[in-house]
């Protein structure tokens, strides 16, 4: 358990290691604020599946009364 | 068919798409120019087109089976894969119409796979003007049945394969450097791939929903 957790963390650093060595045009990562946008997108994508689920809820209700 | 009452696949789906929009964003991706950061608009602009795709080729495959044995069910699923993946369609148009205005200079430049698309998308609305104009349902369903056959093949023809004859800006196209061999390394395939499945078991499962919709309609049609 310890050496998995010991390697996923290598894998891990080494990610963030390329990650910071990457250069693009403009680094969007290094403003330090492109977590906000990921959050935001996220929240909205997972609002809108809830939502396709509810949807789903409903059309089963429909379904099972008919 | 049992498959679209059930909901792990659904789960699976979210799941893909909401690691691609966090991934998406967050991985590093190789350095090219003009197209910067826009890059990763492959996460996001290219899955609508693979959803739409899965969603035209289910499509088809009803239609063929409505021929061989006329269910009403089989012309209900066929009709709503092409509407749900027609919304597809035009997200996945104005996504890279927004993505062109950036890097092409302008949001339609008449480039050979725009005016395709353009052209494949009259087709498929063909399609829904061609159901409407039908009032008695088993012709219509056998008419839109044929004539959605034939307009796969045609969309396929028009926006996979004649602007890769061509020249094209559109990567991929026409000798022109792709998302491929060279820049789409193994970082990108991570999340490139999970985002291709999770948009396309989105929209079939918006397309479930909307097909059992119009299954309840028409119940309700029959019982009154």
């Amino acid at each position: 358990m310890k050496k998995t957790s010991l390697a996923i963390a290598f894998v891990l650093m080494s990610y963030m290691v390329s990650a910071q060595t990457a250069t693009t045009g403009f680094d969007i990562r290094s403003s330090g604020m492109i977590y906000v946008v990921v959050a935001v997108i996220t929240v909205i994508f997972i609002g809108i599946a809830l939502f396709l689920f509810a949807i789903e809820r409903r059309i089963k209700k429909l379904e099972q009364d008919s | 068919m049992k498959m679209i009452y059930q909901s792990w696949w659904k789960v699976l789906g979210v799941i893909l798409v909401t690691y691609t929009m966090i991934a998406g964003l967050l991985f590093p991706v190789p350095p090219l120019p003009i197209i910067h950061e826009t890059i990763r608009n492959l996460y996001f602009h290219v899955p609508m087109w693979f959803a739409m795709c899965v969603l035209f080729s289910i499509s088809v495959f009803y239609s063929i089976k409505y021929l061989g044995n006329p269910k009403e069910e089989y012309d209900f699923i066929a009709v709503e894969c092409v509407n749900t993946g027609l919304m597809f369609y035009i997200l996945g148009l104005v996504t890279g119409m927004i993505w062109a205005n950036y890097t092409w200079g302008e949001p339609w430049s008449n480039d050979p796979k725009q005016n395709s698309a353009a052209i494949a998308f009259l087709v498929y609305c063909a399609y829904l003007v061609l159901r409407n104009s039908v009032d008695e349902e088993q012709k219509r369903a056998k008419i839109s049945a044929i004539y959605n056959i034939f307009a796969f093949p045609v969309m396929i023809v028009l926006i996979f394969i004649l602007p890769r004859m061509t020249d094209s800006l559109h990567p991929g196209n026409g000798g022109n450097p792709a998302f491929g061999k060279y820049d789409l390394d193994n970082t990108m395939r991570t999340v490139f791939y999970p985002a291709c499945l999770g948009w396309i078991l989105i929209g079939s499962w918006i397309a479930t929903l909307r097909f059992r919709i119009r299954m309840l309609e028409s119940k309700k049609l029959n019982d009154d």
